[in-house]
């Protein structure tokens, strides 16, 4: 008989062990779904990581978009990961990223055609203000009336979806678009354009600011006594109550910080990447997110380079869709048989294998 | 005896470091309610798990009837016709109650007949019940009286009920007693655990007492006074308290007439605690666990704010302040879960230290923390307090029970505190360690300190404590110096018989 056994503390080895072996897990059974699919699976598996970070042929334009697709999971996943920590379910990252985008382009837009360089920078406190504000409804409906913030983060992206369309159809549509949906396209507009700080590298502010969130999650978490505070909470809430610590704050500052980083995320992709507000903007970057944070370990340092890992899977994904004519869908399977390979492992992380009889309790 | 149903026969079961029962053996009678009394920690609970199928025995043996018994489960339990109502309940809120009563049978009979079933039971023994109703709009008595149907539709021979009463109105208490004598005249024999005197003074007509895993008497209780079954159940070993050193300060901690609602539905409201504690003092507070112990233990710590003026730190009204402005004060508690109340399991000794007191043992500047002096303080107290752990880095959950009591315990009192609140502080620990932790308790008095201790152990009350209280159903009852205390009062106030009127002490 095979049983699990709880270990005595949390094995160290499994907790860095299982992403290793969870990539290795997709790797292989991904090669066997791609076989099905009438793929040769090495070569699939080598188109999706290994040829856009180093074939000659094409390389040399996907290697840039590398960064330009981490960046925003990684800045998402470092504000999710921090409410996980304290047991703080937000889900609707996507709808505070959308929101983002939407206020931070209206701010913008709103000062059309000022060249001043203030824009900018009003654009991305906006963004954040969009962002924390659409976490702030289930953030406050959970302190006020005990709603579960998993359902309403999650059906606010539904939400956030529909103003997206309304905006980019009436409100915010370029006046000089000729009827197209959309709004004016920021890459025309040098004052909020978010463009490469360094030519062809698709190092942009949301990257630089993704960069400094994994350092200030990584101290918060490390050295502030409220990261300590947001651990407490998730794991042991009753201690944490003992200890003096206030849950609704936590709520509040978890879900606050999450949905103005996901709303950042959304103004430099809408301002750079993605250049205007559009019926489509909506990526999904605010659940792949979730996969990142998880597969980082909700560990700052593992959030970057989980980042990194799922940019690569999805830039490597659409080569595969054009190089092999494998499907989209089953890409999306690809990433998603990540998270669920690294929970899956994880229970190693918590316990032990047992094989042989149990002994008499 | 020939009319035994079920013959208890030197039934002895030993955990790691601990014999819960030891060769336990008792007759239940056709017919008979008989009484299992003995306070927490006695042995009450294993021994109904190995009547129920729960827990096998290590040594002993059971007849039913005179013929073996050897349940390896509770379906084999039920099977012979032994039903068990459990303390707490195992229901479905959002299901009604027929389809609760269903969930808990082998073979549960079409909707219908069920629902025809439960009203018939619930007319012939009294307990009002309508099969349709939502469980989760039922009151805690009427959602006993679905766990007690649902035991009934078996036609038990025995039926074994876990504190019952615990849960219960007065009024359905004496609906709950005529069910059970109703039974009784029917030929059910019911194994009624409790530790309320009273309730099996009125009800049973045999009573078994436990104390510390044995068998100390098999009685008749309504030939015995409540004072004998209370010194039986506490035993009557006290060690003659010393006269404590009367240099005792003025008042620190002034507790008025503090109540508070219930925390959840098993939670206990505390009505009118009144209590003063002085400089160099220490007031022992015993009682049966889930008389409201928890809940003025997070009244005191701030974990639950209290009405205004209900708590007086020297002169100052600290009711409406948090756990973190009254630590700031001195005032430090230990609550008596150590896993997930008083420690986070997964966290480090280090971070548990960290816990409580970052601030007090200056761990914090501008809101970051010295990893370097929360190591530094939780190694005082591992070395300080005896802690066996391989390092202050070990995950609380990795310590032991009694070594993660010492951490716990020791954590607050080198802090250095006015007051000091405890609950239970040596549950579970060795007897070395427990006299240790008392000599710590002393000390802090003994420094000028005041100090609360909160436990179940009367022996360790009696050692430590000047004055004592006991608090029942939320009561504290009036505090009195130790040494004017014999065990028959002590007894008396805590088995919840304050109405009976013992010799008055002198204060």
């Amino acid at each position: 008989m095979i049983r699990l056994e709880k270990r005595p503390q949390p094995s160290k080895l499994w907790t860095y062990l299982t992403p290793v072996l969870a990539v290795l897990l997709t790797m292989l059974v991904g090669g066997v779904l791609f076989a099905f699919l009438g793929a040769n699976p090495v070569e699939a598996i080598r188109t999706i990581f290994w040829d856009p970070l180093f074939n000659a042929q094409f390389a040399g334009f996907t290697r840039p978009q590398l960064l330009v697709k981490a960046g925003p999971l990684i800045l998402i996943a470092i504000g999710l990961s921090i409410g996980f920590r304290a047991g703080i379910w937000n889900i609707g990252a996507e709808g505070q990223y959308i929101m983002g985008a939407i206020c931070g382009a209206a701010a913008g837009l709103a000062f059309y055609p000022s060249e001043s360089v203030l824009i900018f920078p009003l654009m991305i406190v906006a963004g954040a203000l969009g962002g924390w504000a659409w976490a702030m409804i289930p953030a406050i409906l959970k302190t006020k009336f005990g709603t579960n913030e998993i359902l309403v983060s999650l059906m606010l992206v539904y939400v956030a979806e529909n103003i997206l369309g309304s905006v980019a159809t009436g409100l915010l549509r370029n006046p000089e678009g000729r009827g197209f949906p959309g709004s004016r396209n920021f890459k025309q507009w040098d004052a909020a354009h978010n463009s490469d700080l360094i030519a062809n590298t698709g190092m942009h502010w949301g990257v630089v600011f993704a960069f400094i969130a994994v350092i200030g999650a990584y101290v918060l978490l490390t050295r502030h006594v409220l990261g300590f505070n947001i651990r407490l909470t998730g794991e042991a809430p009753r201690a944490a109550r003992f200890s003096g610590v206030n849950p609704a704050r936590i709520i509040l500052i978890c879900l606050g910080l999450s949905g103005a980083l996901a709303g950042m995320a959304g103004l430099f992709e809408v301002t750079g990447p993605a250049g205007q507000v559009s019926i489509d903007f909506g990526s999904g970057y605010g659940f792949t997110a979730i996969i990142v944070a998880f597969l980082g370990r909700l560990n700052p340092i593992g959030i970057l380079l989980a980042g990194l890992l799922m940019a690569l899977t999805y830039i490597g994904g659409e080569l595969a869709q054009l190089m092999l004519g494998l499907p989209g869908a089953s890409i999306q399977l690809f990433q998603g048989m990540l998270l669920f390979f690294l929970l899956a492992m994880d229970v190693f992380t918590n316990f032990r294998l047992r094989i042989g009889k149990r002994e008499a309790a | 005896m020939a009319d035994t149903l079920l013959s208890l026969q030197g039934l002895t079961k030993i955990y790691p470091g601990v014999i819960a029962n030891d060769d336990v053996t008792f007759d239940i009678g056709r017919g008979e309610i008989h009484a299992l009394l003995g306070e927490n920690g006695a042995g009450k609970s294993t021994l109904v798990k190995m009547i129920y199928g729960l827990n096998a025995p290590d040594k002993g043996q059971m007849l039913l009837d005179g013929a073996p018994y050897k349940p390896s489960k509770p379906s084999e339990a039920r099977q012979a016709g032994i039903a068990m109502v459990f303390q707490h309940f195992s229901l479905f809120d959002a299901l009604d109650v027929a389809e609760n009563v269903a969930l808990g049978m082998e073979t549960p009979p079409p909707m219908s007949d069920l629902a025809r079933q439960i009203r018939e039971v619930s007319e012939t023994y009294g307990l009002p019940l309508d099969p349709s109703r939502t469980v989760g709009t039922l009151s805690a008595g009427e959602r006993q009286r679905v766990e007690i149907i649902r035991c009934l539709l078996q036609n038990p021979r025995l039926l074994i009920m876990d504190e019952p009463t615990s849960v219960l109105t007065p009024q359905e208490v004496e609906i709950l007693f005529e069910t059970l004598r109703k039974l009784k005249s029917e030929g059910t024999s019911i194994l009624y655990i409790s530790h309320k005197l009273e309730e099996i003074r009125a009800l049973c007509d045999t009573a078994t007492i436990l104390r510390l895993g044995k068998k100390v008497a098999t009685c008749t209780p309504a030939e015995t006074s409540a004072r004998q079954l209370a010194e039986m159940m506490v035993g009557a070993s006290f060690a003659t308290p010393e006269a404590k050193r009367g240099k005792t300060g003025e008042v620190l901690l002034a507790v008025n007439e503090l109540s508070l609602p219930a925390p959840g539905a098993f939670g206990t409201p505390l009505r009118e605690v009144s209590f003063e504690v002085r400089a160099g003092e220490v007031l022992g507070i015993g009682g049966v666990a889930g008389n409201g112990q928890d809940e003025l233990l997070a009244a005191l710590s701030g974990e639950r704010m209290a009405p205004a003026g209900s708590i007086v730190l020297e002169g100052k009204d600290i009711s409406r302040a948090g756990p973190v402005a009254r630590r700031d004060l001195g005032v430090l508690s230990g609550p008596e879960e150590r896993l997930g109340h008083a420690a986070a399991p997964d966290m480090s000794l280090i971070e548990n230290g960290v816990l409580t007191a970052a601030r007090r043992e200056g761990m914090l500047k501008n809101g970051f923390i010295s990893w370097g002096k929360a190591r530094q303080f939780a190694e005082e107290v591992i070395g300080h307090f005896d802690v066996r752990t391989p390092g202050p880095g070990t995950a609380a959950r990795a310590l032991s029970g009694g070594n993660l009591q010492k951490f716990v315990v020791g954590r607050e009192i080198l802090q250095g505190p006015r007051v000091l609140v405890l609950n239970q502080p040596t549950w579970g620990v060795d007897a070395a360690a427990a006299a240790f932790i008392r000599q710590s308790i002393l000390d802090v008095a003994a420094k000028g300190g005041a100090v609360v201790v909160i436990s179940q152990d009367l022996d360790e009350l009696m050692e430590v404590s000047d004055r004592f209280g006991a608090l029942n159903e939320g009561r504290l009852s009036p505090t009195r110096p130790v040494a004017s205390l014999d065990i028959e009062q002590i007894g008396l106030m805590m088995g919840g018989a304050h109405d009976m009127e013992v010799a008055h002490v002198d204060d």
